[in-house]
């Protein structure tokens, strides 16, 4: 067939809030739109159980008790960080396999082995030094992490796996994992109920108010460090190289195979650096029912974030205070938790149906929705 | 017949395993109608899976669509039973509140499907998120108006009730349980075997089959021949929304009749994983479903009710979380082709772009 | 009803064409792909439809199947004007398309595939499988074949697989039977055997299009012959009153093409020498089948051949894409076969492809990180791990203008720039170093005139610097304006090698469409570097 050649359209300069709307437009709309279904779900749910007296200004009550939760007092916004903190490690681990062309669904795994890990590491040492215990209880939860996702990433690179249906899976035999260990090895000697021990001197230092643990800060510098990586030395290069054009790649010389395995472990090094933060920083234990939303959470922030690590930090910090306020709005307004996935979920929804918000006239400028929109590649063709 | 079976018991490893079978066959035919119950939504789920992913839909929504149509079915048995007062028929305890409650399950279902398949088909977005969409709006939109609901400790609006088989036919010897573990049911799980054996052959038999295989492999090949490859896609998502549906109703509806928040609890991955092992068949994806429900019986068995002497002592001590993870290892195992590989069809997960006819 | 071979087909038959095209025109943006086509196809004839590759015999035939719609023009069948909605309504108006890639299932069996969208049926449910099976054989037999309707059509020889097509087509009770290069795939003998076929089929009334671009094919095959050059008919012939020479003058063209001074070549020593060398493809299927030669320093040697014949893979493998399944290749005096691209680049190898978007360019990235594609990882645009901007921007700025690419700055995507200066990108960035073999695969495809006298010039100045350079092109002009040598490659073997400069285009053009059996040319299993005569 005569393939017709692209025409390219001639480059257009733009100007500074030109170019800021384009980068942001899209996920700013989509945000809004998603505010205003939460609106009209509390509205019509007024209806289904308010026994017919409507209030108008319920979804105004609910926003704002949700702002105020998350950002209305310094412990507000200490705790928007401490709930920011896991999801942007683990969303900052979701976009860097996006960038590579890889979809980890596996976050949630990753997570909770990392927590495991590292909760096994500082129980055994919760008698030592903080300068020991706290780095390896830490290294710990990453190598736990990490090995979760080589899993997957090694399967994909010499079988032919498609990581989508092993992080699934894998997502539940931690689940398994963590409640057998838990149960079993973990168990506090003496407790009826299966709990861990306490990790004593590996809890990570308070640095400002009742709970913002470094953890926080670890998460932030994850951020330049992703970054950099990304954008700064070659082995980013090749990760994103491998993501947008994997035969371009492999003729500059990246060896697919090596990539994809090493990118699927540092997604699960960052998630599981997720999960022992909020585990040596926030609960200090584990119980059976050490569970998580990270997983779906963290697809969301690096959908919303396109994936680059700055746009993730924003994607997170919105997130984050949403479940940080989450129990304000429920206190206050009486609108159930659930409501931030719903919010999520339409979120999501508006920036995947991007050709169709595309047609609205004014949002032209704003660059085509998610680039990754196909992230999923060949899935049927799996097995080579 | 005794000494030979002592015999077997006094090899160390083989007498473990001889007495492990004769474990089995004691446990499961007391236990067999809970077999196809817990098989159930797994099942129907994994034939939702079979009838997306044939025709080239990856659907990984279906913990989603299962969970929605649950609670649908759910809240609308609650909200019209007060309007058919009456007792429930004796045929399954059906009541026109079950039946209007069933209806408005599988109609959630199928909304939820027409916007996988709008979302996957017409808009060609990554399935894989939209699935996720459907996950996430799922359990948000269900755990929101269970938890307002729930303040008002609604009432149930009852559930199906099981047949009961004649008893000549359940005492028959050696095969009695079998018929027990099919007949001894509700309308859904009962309809199970034969929606498996309906589409087992449709699949392999009919033209729908045909053409639904040759879209899944080769949508323009399918194309050349004149079949619209994006309606035959769209149908299939539905009907697939369908089952997941029914698999959702049947959670508060026969095996309960209350909701729980987030009470699929992982069952609609769990059918993913039974339509992998059983290689995108009906059939297969039964087998698969039967086995896990099998061996998480088979581990409550083992809690409760330990068998005797060495056997229990070891059985008792694997953790019963083994069993829990048993059906996402195998499969972990399977897609990597480590013991049989399983492969799905060539153009499964990816959009179908229409040749350009400008 | 039927036409026998070679009976004067002029216009006192009365015959009414079983299909007439007339004024089809179809325009892609920046291409006239048809140009006010006229085509007449009588019933029971055997019509070739013969063509470069991109002269325009796909597209007409898309428009004929519903695949494309024509911009002007109509179609008529059995003198009545229709419109074809789309492979359905042509399928239903007696219209059968065998593709050139087959659009068979493979993990059906022939019965289902065959049955795929005109199924017979039991009831209205189920599918008369046992009455199918009984047609394909009954079908077969006809045509003088024993068909086994349960086979795996992926377990069939590709032989096998074209008949399954055939199946297809007269199972819909075809009429008109359109075939797209049915033979590219095939051996001599299946060949034959598929040529048997079709006689056959036209015998009984049915009309067939052959679409082809080998001349001996359609000389021994059609009752009558249309030449479309660049979207244009150019003449219809009858075989018994043409030669291949004649053909080959039509397809070819006879335009006079502006010449570069290509200047005075000084080979030096043997840079690259390649022994027997043998590249499979994706399916496992040999096609570069023992292909030995020698490139020396400051010289081009042109691969003519018509785009199939193993060129893909034979590059890919020099390149280091494609790992070879036997033979040697040396690069100055060092085995080099089988190494990764990254090991073929320091070694000096540069390579611009055919698909400047598959292996070439990253589009979304910054034309300053494609300068760099291939050195991203060394000194001095790397320091151990970390990239250094500074010096990866300034090469870039120094390509954009040496290369004189059109571009508002080094940060803008590859993907915004036009096509030609894409291109530049590619060969600034494999251009700019030490070369000893610079591999050109198509390098000016789809290019402005503009760009392609740059990228040629560019090249001529390689070679003055003392690059080996191997040409590989289906485009023949291309080939003869620049190459010392010219090898042609016919069935992944070379089966001649002539001097650039006195080498004479239709003896080319012939021995690309016949690899030289016809001529009686001598076909030399490799071409040394004395291959002059």
């Amino acid at each position: 067939m005569t393939a017709a050649m692209p025409v390219p359209k001639p480059q257009r300069t733009k100007t500074i809030p030109g170019r800021i709307w384009a980068a942001i437009g899209l996920p700013l709309v989509a945000i809004l739109l998603a505010m205003l279904v939460g609106a009209i779900v509390i509205i019509a749910s007024e209806l289904l159980v308010g026994g017919g007296k409507l209030d108008w200004t319920l979804p105004w009550t609910a926003y704002r008790a949700l702002f105020g939760g998350a950002f209305g007092s310094t412990d507000a916004i200490i705790s928007t960080a401490v709930s920011t903190a896991p999801l942007l490690l683990a969303a900052l681990g979701v976009g860097f396999g996006f960038k590579a062309g890889l979809f980890n669904i596996g976050a949630q795994g990753q997570y909770l082995t990392g927590g495991v890990g590292a909760v096994a590491v500082g129980v055994a040492l919760n008698q030592a030094s903080p300068l020991v215990a706290i780095p390896l209880s830490v290294l710990a939860g990453i190598a736990v992490g990490a090995a979760w996702g080589f899993i997957p990433g090694f399967l994909k690179a010499t079988r032919g796996a498609h990581e989508v249906v092993t992080t699934i899976m894998l997502n539940y035999v931690a689940i398994s994992v963590v409640a057998a260990l838990v149960a079993g090895p973990l168990n506090t000697p003496g407790s009826i109920s299966p709990i861990t021990g306490d990790v004593g001197q590996a809890a990570l230092p308070i640095f400002i108010g009742s709970n913002g643990h470094v953890g926080i800060l670890a998460a932030l510098a994850m951020v330049a460090v992703v970054w950099f990586v990304l954008y700064r030395t070659t082995f980013g290069f090749e990760v994103r190289a491998v993501g947008a054009n994997p035969d371009a790649a492999r003729y500059a010389g990246v060896r697919p195979r090596v990539l994809t395995t090493l990118t699927m472990t540092i997604c699960g090094a960052l998630a599981g650096l997720a999960g022992a933060g909020d585990v040596l920083g926030v609960s200090h234990q584990i119980t059976s029912s050490f569970s998580t939303t990270v997983g779906f959470d963290s697809i969301a922030v690096a959908l919303l974030g396109r994936s680059n690590p700055v746009g993730i930090l924003f994607g997170a910090i919105l997130f984050g205070a949403m479940r940080a306020g989450a129990a304000q709005m429920q206190i206050q307004a009486g609108i159930p938790a659930e409501l931030i996935d719903v919010i999520q979920a339409t979120v999501l929804f508006f920036l995947v149906a991007t050709p169709v918000i595309g047609r609205i006239r004014f949002l032209r400028g704003a660059q085509a929705g998610i680039d990754t929109t196909q992230i999923t590649r060949s899935y049927g063709e799996a097995s080579h | 017949m005794d000494p030979l079976i002592n015999g077997l018991y006094g090899i160390p490893i083989l007498g473990i395993l001889v007495q492990f079978v004769g474990y089995v066959v004691h446990v499961v035919p007391n236990i067999s109608p809970l077999l196809l119950q817990a098989a159930t939504p797994l099942a129907l789920g994994a034939l939702c899976g079979v009838i997306c992913e044939r025709s080239g839909v990856v659907n990984i929504g279906i913990e989603g669509t299962m969970l929605a149509s649950a609670f649908v079915a759910w809240i609308v048995g609650v909200a019209v039973a007060p309007m058919f007062p009456g007792d429930p028929s004796p045929f399954f305890g059906v009541t026109p509140a079950l039946i209007i409650a069933l209806l408005a399950g599988l109609f959630t279902a199928l909304l939820i499907s027409l916007v996988h398949a709008w979302l996957s088909i017409s808009v060609r977005a990554d399935q894989i998120i939209s699935g996720t969409i459907i996950n996430i709006a799922a359990f948000g939109v269900t755990g929101y108006l269970f938890q307002l609901i729930e303040k008002g400790s609604p009432t149930s609006a009852g559930a199906f009730s099981a047949f009961s088989p004649p008893p000549q036919l359940v005492q028959i010897p050696l095969v009695g349980w079998i018929f027990e573990m099919f007949l001894n049911q509700g309308p859904i799980a009962m309809s199970v075997i034969v929606i498996v054996i309906v589409m087992q052959v449709l699949l392999f038999r009919s033209r729908w089959g045909l053409r639904t295989r040759a879209v899944g492999e080769h949508p323009r090949a399918a194309e050349t021949v004149g079949i619209d490859v994006v309606r035959l896609r769209y149908r299939n998502v539905l009907a697939g929304g369908l089952l997941a549906g029914l698999a959702g109703a049947f959670l508060t509806m026969e095996a309960s009749n209350s909701f729980q928040t987030a009470m699929t609890n992982g069952r609609g991955f769990i059918g993913l994983a039974a339509m992998i092992i059983g290689r995108w068949t009906p059939l297969g994806a039964f087998g698969a479903a039967l086995l896990f429900s099998s061996s998480q019986a088979i581990a409550q068995s083992i809690t409760f009710n330990p068998p005797a002497g060495d056997l229990g002592t070891i059985l008792t001590a694997v953790p019963a979380q083994a069993y829990d993870m048993l059906p996402y290892v195998v499969t972990i195992i399977v897609v990597a082709g480590l013991i049989g590989r399983s492969i799905p069809p060539a153009a499964d997960g990816q959009p179908y772009e229409r040749e350009a006819a400008t | 009803m039927t036409t026998p071979a070679g009976a004067s087909p002029g216009p006192s038959v009365v015959l009414a064409p079983a299909l007439e095209m007339r004024g089809i025109t179809k325009r892609y943006p920046g291409v006239v792909a048809n140009d006010a086509i006229d085509l007449v196809v009588r019933p029971g004839e055997i019509h070739a439809l013969l063509g470069e590759n991109g002269a325009g015999k796909s597209t007409l035939m898309n428009i004929l199947y519903g695949l494309a719609r024509p911009d002007e023009g109509q179609i008529l069948l059995d003198g009545a004007d229709v419109r074809i909605a789309g492979p359905a309504d042509a399928i239903a108006r007696g219209i059968s398309m065998v593709h050139q890639h087959f659009m068979l299932v493979p993990v059906l069996t022939v019965a289902e595939n065959i049955l795929l969208g005109a199924e017979t049926m039991a009831n209205p449910v189920f599918l008369d499988r046992d009455e199918a099976r009984r047609r394909i054989r009954e079908l077969g037999a006809r045509f003088g074949f024993e068909m086994d309707p349960d086979a795996k059509v992926g377990s069939l020889s590709v032989g096998w697989q074209q008949r399954v097509e055939i199946l297809k087509a007269l199972y819909r009770e075809a009429r008109i039977l359109v075939l797209d290069e049915p033979t590219a795939v095939l051996t001599p003998q299946e060949t034959e055997e598929i040529f048997t076929v079709l006689k056959r089929l036209a015998a009984e009334g049915h009309s067939i299009i052959f679409i082809s671009h080998k001349l001996y094919e359609v000389m021994e095959i059609a009752d009558r012959i249309t030449v479309i050059r660049r979207g244009r008919v150019v003449g219809t012939r009858i075989p018994s009153e043409t030669n291949e020479q004649d053909l080959a003058e039509l397809m070819v063209g006879r335009e006079v093409q502006l010449t570069i001074d290509r200047g005075e070549s000084h080979p030096g020593k043997a840079a690259l020498e390649v022994t027997d060398l043998r590249v499979a493809d994706d399916r496992g299927s040999e096609v570069v089948r023992g292909i030995s030669l020698e490139v020396r320093a400051g010289e081009i040697l042109g691969i003519a051949g018509v785009a199939g014949n193993g060129q893909d893979e034979l590059v890919e493998a020099l390149v280091g894409l494609r790992r070879p399944i036997g033979g040697t290749i040396r690069l100055g005096g060092h085995d080099v076969g089988g190494h990764s691209p990254r090991a073929m680049n320091e070694a000096g190898v540069a390579y611009v492809p055919a698909d400047r978007h598959r292996f070439g360019l990253i589009l979304p990235f910054s034309i300053a990180d494609n300068v760099v594609l291939t050195s991203y990882y060394r000194a001095p645009f790397a320091h151990g791990w970390v990239r250094d901007d500074d010096e990866i921007n300034a090469a870039a700025e120094v390509a954009i203008s040496a290369y004189d690419i059109r571009t508002p700055s080094a940060t803008a995507r590859a993907g915004t720039l036009s096509g030609g200066n894409q291109q530049k990108l590619v060969v600034a960035r494999e251009f700019s170093r030490d070369l000893a073999l610079l591999v050109l695969d198509q390098p000016t495809r789809g290019l402005d005139v503009g760009s392609i006298e740059f990228i040629h010039r560019q090249v001529l100045a390689k070679r003055d610097a003392g690059a080996a350079i191997l040409l590989v092109s289906a485009e023949l002009d291309e080939v003869l304006e620049l190459s010392d040598r010219i090898a042609v490659m016919y069935r992944g073997a070379l089966v001649a090698t002539v001097d650039g400069r006195t080498a004479d285009k239709y003896e080319i053009g012939l021995l690309m469409a016949t690899g030289g059996r016809e001529r009686g040319a001598e076909p030399t299993a490799g071409v040394s570097s004395g291959g002059t005569p």
